[in-house]
């Protein structure tokens, strides 16, 4: 069992506060991300779970400056290690990401350049962030290659990406992203295109790269399972917002929002031989029919009068739910 | 759940095989994939086997065989009792009446340039005599039975999100009455929540209508809820066959017991598993092992096991290809 994270107030590795992300379009704004507020502490593994749309990668692609036109990003607060993201130009950005912030993605075939070596881009990190030759940084490569668990590596160094199989591609992926020793890393469903005894394998790489580099990790994903596999706070997102953020066994054990409920109950391994499955009415909210109140009262079964309002967000630690009236009782109204 | 009913024989698989030639060039002799290798079952009335694997064990080419949209190489496969391999003509699309598919991907299956009326009435005007208003009135019942107004028929695919496309593909699939339903990853691409709306509702019709399944899934979660039987492929070749809750609740083969721990558990704490993982990767299909396919990454193999390729047999009750299996089960 993973140690609580220190409550340090500088041991705070990463301080988000009411991130916005909308996309302008033809129907109205989208807001893939709408008042998204976390804190990560150095060295914790934080999952985020929600169904495709909810805004969790989105809300990472612009904690690491990804985003591009037309997305518009509003915070009242980005800090990474002491450094205000804000307000940092971009060579100061650029300096951080890839370095002490780096990000793997879902699908590790399409993420490598299909045109160069393992070893060039590998060393293409090293050189870049941490100034070695050629010759270092192909040594130093062959040797991260190893660290994730590639067999052969020096042989390998040469290989296109057409010749790894998926499983390989990811581990290379975190072989470069660990290369230059991140403070975070970002896994952006790192497992979701794999089989899942490969799965298993890389989930248990993460964790023990995670433990012996000590580094705080986001791991997203769609998947209850892998989330509860790996990590030690666990935050819900729906519609772009998080709507529950709870010590991850804690979470599912008793949710204290209505969709981890309805979501938890949804699933085929929890169903307990039931012959039907629990579902949730209706569907996500979208641009025109985004309610004015909490965003989940149409589709809950909890909902009363008092849900046409905007949901309050309660706080404890690092703890939060967002719901007027939650399944378990929380701290006081944040 | 109904022992007492003689359940009908919907499909009978018998050995079905599949081998692809794989050319490499002018000068050399195509390579031979064999993706499936002897796979046998049948399906009853009602009943929904589930074929289990990691992506490349065959389990879509096994589909494609028994929704006869490919020919296997090798085996016989007969439906209600009648061979339908090598029938042509007005035997085959008699035979394919009996048999429809439902597809992983709903935004890739259903055309975007056809109303779902039209969609819908296709099967109808290919294989019935049925005029118009007949047709019409036969869409408008099926979409209610799949859950949807009977106005969609007037809409085209992309105004339906992923959920209500694959209720749309299933009501494709139901058109012509089928007696079996191959269902090829149908709630893959789906998120949890609309996963269980497609499995209730796919159970829902199975009920109503008798519907044999062959549901073709790499989700053991989804596997253990839907599925009467379960074959679990890899490589092309049966590793386990059998009742579902013996299959998952005490399984015999090492790949078995693999695929069941390597699947993430909801709320386990991130403590390091006590069950070995499986080493490396599938091996490839073109140069696959000579004696057991799961050898190479099995923690059990013997020298036996990479010389002997081990036939499918029984042991307690159900079927397995491990020459292990038995002494494997007896010491606790």
């Amino acid at each position: 069992m993973p140690a609580a994270a220190p409550m340090h107030p500088f041991a705070r590795l990463l301080e988000l506060a009411d991130l916005q992300v909308d996309f302008p379009s033809d129907q109205g704004v989208l807001h893939a991300v709408d008042g998204l507020s976390l804190q990560l502490h150095a060295g914790e593994v934080l999952g985020i779970v929600g169904e495709s749309g909810s805004g969790k990668s989105v809300a990472m692609m612009a904690l690491m400056g990804l985003l591009s036109f037309p997305a518009q990003m509003r915070a009242t607060r980005m800090q990474f290690a002491g450094q205000d993201l804000l307000h940092a130009s971009a060579a100061q950005r650029r300096a951080i990401t890839g370095k002490d912030m780096a990000m793997i993605f879902q699908d590790p075939m399409s993420s490598l350049n299909p045109s160069f070596t393992v070893a060039y881009q590998l060393s293409e990190t090293l050189r870049l962030h941490l100034g070695m030759d050629a010759r270092a940084a192909r040594n130093h490569a062959a040797t991260l290659l190893a660290q994730v668990g590639i067999a052969d590596a020096a042989s390998r160094l040469d290989a296109y990406p057409h010749q790894l199989s998926g499983g390989m591609c990811q581990r290379v992926m975190i072989a470069m992203a660990i290369a230059c020793q991140p403070q975070l890393l970002i896994a952006d469903e790192p497992t979701t295109a794999l089989d899942v005894t490969v799965q298993a394998q890389i989930l248990e790489l993460l964790a023990q790269l995670q433990r012996t580099h000590g580094m705080a990790m986001v791991l997203i994903s769609h998947d209850m399972g892998v989330v509860s596999q790996v990590a030690q706070r666990v935050a819900v997102m729906y519609a772009g917002q998080v709507v529950e953020v709870q010590e991850a066994g804690a979470l599912f054990d008793a949710p204290r929002h209505p969709y981890t409920q309805a979501l938890l109950q949804a699933m085929p391994q929890r169903s307990q031989g039931a012959k039907r499955l629990a579902t949730i009415p209706g569907m996500v909210p979208g641009v025109a029919d985004r309610p004015s109140g909490c965003l989940f009262a149409p589709r809950c079964a909890h909902a009363q009068t008092a849900c046409n309002t905007p949901a309050p967000i309660h706080r404890d630690g690092g703890s939060q739910v967002r719901c007027h009236f939650p399944l378990h009782p929380l701290g006081a109204i944040a | 759940m109904n022992p007492v009913q003689p359940a009908q024989v919907v499909v009978q698989a018998t050995s079905l095989g599949q081998t692809f030639r794989i050319g490499r060039g002018l000068l050399r002799a195509p390579a031979l994939l064999r993706a499936v290798h002897d796979v046998s079952f049948s399906i009853s009335a009602g009943k929904t086997l589930a074929v289990v694997g990691e992506s490349g064990c065959g389990k879509s080419t096994l589909a494609r065989m028994v929704a006869l949209a490919q020919e296997p190489t090798t085996g016989a496969l007969a439906l209600h009792g009648v061979q339908v391999l090598g029938a042509r003509g007005t035997a085959l699309s008699v035979a394919r009446r009996a048999v429809q598919m439902v597809f992983q991907n709903p935004y890739g299956s259903l055309n975007p340039r056809q109303r779902i009326g039209h969609i819908l009435e296709a099967p109808l005007q290919i294989n019935t005599r049925l005029a118009a208003p007949e047709r019409r009135a036969l869409v408008a019942q099926m979409l209610e039975r799949v859950g949807l107004r009977a106005e969609t028929a007037e809409r085209y695919p992309h105004m339906f999100s992923g959920g209500q496309r694959q209720r749309i593909a299933i009501a494709r699939a139901l058109m012509l009455s089928p007696a079996l339903v191959v269902a090829d990853e149908p709630v893959s691409a789906l998120d949890v929540s609309i996963q269980a709306q497609i499995l209730n509702l796919l159970q829902d019709l199975q009920e109503a209508l008798g519907l044999a399944y062959l549901f073709i899934s790499h989700d053991l979660g989804v596997v253990r809820h839907i599925a009467d039987e379960v074959l679990v492929m890899y490589l092309g070749n049966t590793m386990e066959q059998g009742d579902k809750n013996l299959v998952f609740e005490a399984p015999l083969h090492p790949y078995t017991q693999a695929l069941l721990a390597s699947t993430p558990a909801l709320g386990r704490p991130a403590a390091p598993r006590p069950t070995r993982l499986l080493q490396g990767e599938i091996p490839s299909p073109l140069a696959p092992p000579a004696g057991c396919v799961f050898a190479s990454r099995c923690p059990h193999a013997t020298s036996r096991c990479h010389q002997e390729r081990p036939a499918l047999a029984p042991l307690h009750g159900r079927l397995i290809a491990c020459h292990e299996a038995a002494r494997l089960a007896a010491s606790p």
